[in-house]
């Protein structure tokens, strides 16, 4: 019989809500700790945007852009660190003691399995933050004056704006989230190979810290940058997940999208499709390897 | 008196065998560090290319604009200058590993022996730290060769060299002993998670380690100033740069002394406070 993949899963999200809410101030601490982080990472880029208009020549970043894009970042930050970050730890450590047998034996997708058991409920927090910093930047973007605008900083153009946004915002975001799913189980199926993989995290962290940014200073850094937005754009589509939903919403060159912002679009629906069909490639292949531990 | 310097010496002789187990490993890791650096070099490239005249190229062959008095160059030397600071200061573990040994009873294996937990500590520190150079000096000498172009004025000279590295000793004495102190407060709150990731929230914000603290308004820098934390990022980083020059220089070294002895004294009185509150649970 095939098990209900969304009922199991509900399941899953229950009881993890459950265990949240038996510690509740630990709870809370945790919400409090990740927002924390973040409106540090505000406070950075609101001390930047004192010293400057814009980041990067005539590239559109301007401050409330620029803020569309820090909340999209928290957004996929929040899906991945709700639903995936808890679970590729524990597969790791899953590996290393040799439970995986029991995960193996269960009548039920083995990489579905070992990838949503637990959600870590704090965690919304940050995506709660992320729209409500994306809401207040819009917000500042429509309602200011069109020709109030055009007298003030250079380059700032009226914009106008369009319900359909908003889905398609949701769903690229859907596909960044994705991508971002399967690096994750890419890095978390290594362990099988090198035994414990205590870097996971920090290295985690080393390659998302390159989304983090719009593309342009990449694309503008000459050959180091080049090389590094192609590597990031097209074999770890890692940039793509934060750039084209927040360009979606935050328009920041202000004119209708050009050929090659549809371009990357759709470039981002084939990278997340194909990074999925990866990620379950690398994860079968690990499995050979798997020789199980202890007793 | 000579039995005690055996003591510290086996100590440290072991914790400099536990650290080069995994070299390799740990050279990596050192190299990975640099990685957020490039996003940084990448990001302020960016943002000095806004505010320069167009075209205009610096020695670096970098935009020629100025925040807070910083060229292009100087940002990016900021930054790789804040990560030996932090090599110095930064103390992972300690806090949590004091707390841990109160509240599960490790702490009382000190209380019965002849040896001073701190002291202990910090000779294990000391090694590790040594270790870490050692080791940590080719990937190091690496990126700051790659990175050369961005140190502008080259070399400083040898008075500010001497305060360099006099700053960045005394920054990880502070770092040590701050953090202790965090630990130590284990002894009344036996759970000190909060505390310490307050503590981390604290240090890399005003420390100086997210970005130079002279590109805050002055309202708050001011406040900044007056911290202690300062020591552990941006002072000696400060000091390489030439930010802080002469009278100031010297006299923000002495500060920095103050809070070294401000926090031994402090951790030494919680210390003996500590174990006199203490109940001993656990096995």
């Amino acid at each position: 019989m095939q098990p209900s993949y969304l009922k199991v899963f509900l399941t899953f999200a229950r009881n993890s809500l459950i265990r949240d809410m038996s510690f509740r101030m630990n709870f809370v601490l945790q919400c409090l700790s990740s927002m924390s982080w973040a409106a540090m990472n505000w406070g950075l880029f609101k001390i930047i945007y004192r010293h400057t208009g814009e980041i990067g020549r005539g590239t559109g970043w301007h401050e409330n852009e620029f803020f569309i894009f820090l909340g999209t970042v928290w957004i996929v930050n929040s899906l991945v660190q709700t639903f995936f970050m808890a679970n590729a730890e524990e597969f790791s450590e899953l590996i290393r003691t040799g439970n995986l047998d029991f995960a193996l034996l269960k009548p039920i997708d083995t990489q579905f399995l070992i990838s949503f058991p637990r959600v870590n409920w704090a965690q919304v927090s940050n995506g709660i933050l992320g729209v409500l910093l994306i809401i207040y930047s819009m917000f500042k973007i429509y309602s200011q004056d069109p020709e109030a605008a055009e007298i003030g900083t250079a380059g700032v153009m009226s914009k106008k704006f369009s319900w359909i946004a908003i889905p398609a915002f949701l769903f690229f975001v859907g596909c960044g989230a994705t991508v971002m799913y399967s690096v994750m189980i890419c890095l978390a199926s290594t362990s099988i190979w090198f035994g414990r993989n205590q870097n996971l995290y920090n290295f985690w962290f080393y390659i998302t810290n390159f989304y983090r940014y719009p593309m342009e200073i990449y694309q503008r850094g000459g050959g180091i940058g080049m090389a590094l937005w192609c590597t990031f754009t097209f074999v770890i589509p890692i940039l793509v997940v934060s750039n084209i939903p927040a360009r979606i919403l935050a328009q920041p060159l202000g004119s209708p999208w050009k050929t090659w912002e549809w371009g990357l679009a759709a470039f981002a629906i084939v990278a997340s499709l194909w990074s999925l069909l990866a990620s379950r490639w690398v994860f079968r292949k690990a499995l050979l390897s798997y020789r199980s531990a202890s007793s | 008196m000579f039995s005690n310097a055996i003591t510290w010496w086996t100590f440290f002789k072991i914790s400099i065998h536990e650290r080069l187990i995994y070299r390799a490993d740990f050279m990596l890791g050192t190299l990975m560090r640099f990685l957020p650096t490039l996003t940084q070099i990448f990001l302020w490239w960016a943002i000095y290319d806004v505010i320069s005249t167009p075209g205009s190229i610096d020695q670096t062959g970098g935009p020629d604009g100025d925040i807070a008095g910083y060229k292009y160059g100087d940002m990016v030397a900021y930054y790789l200058l804040v990560i030996i600071s932090r090599a110095f200061s930064s103390m992972p573990g300690l806090t949590r590993g004091i707390a841990n040994q109160i509240r599960s009873g490790e702490v009382k294996k000190f209380l019965i022996q002849p040896v001073d937990m701190q002291g202990c500590l910090l000779m294990q520190r000391i090694a590790h730290k040594l270790v870490y150079y050692l080791i940590a000096t080719i990937p190091f000498a690496l990126v700051f060769w790659l990175c050369g172009d961005f140190f502008v004025d080259g070399w400083p000279e040898w008075d500010v060299l001497i305060v360099f590295y006099c700053s960045l000793l005394l920054s990880f004495l502070l770092g040590f002993f701050l953090e202790s102190c965090i630990g130590l407060i284990g002894f009344w709150f036996l759970e000190v998670t909060s505390l310490t990731f307050i503590y981390m929230l604290m240090t890399f914000l005003l420390s100086g380690h997210m970005f130079p603290l002279d590109l805050l308004p002055d309202s708050i820098g001011n406040f900044v100033d007056f911290l202690p934390f300062k020591y552990l990022a941006y002072f000696p980083a400060a000091v390489f740069l030439g930010k802080v020059e002469g009278a100031a220089m010297y006299q923000g070294l002495a500060v920095e002394v103050f809070w070294v002895v401000l926090f031994i004294v402090l951790s030494r009185i919680l210390w003996w406070k500590g174990i006199k509150h203490y109940a001993g649970f656990g096995g």
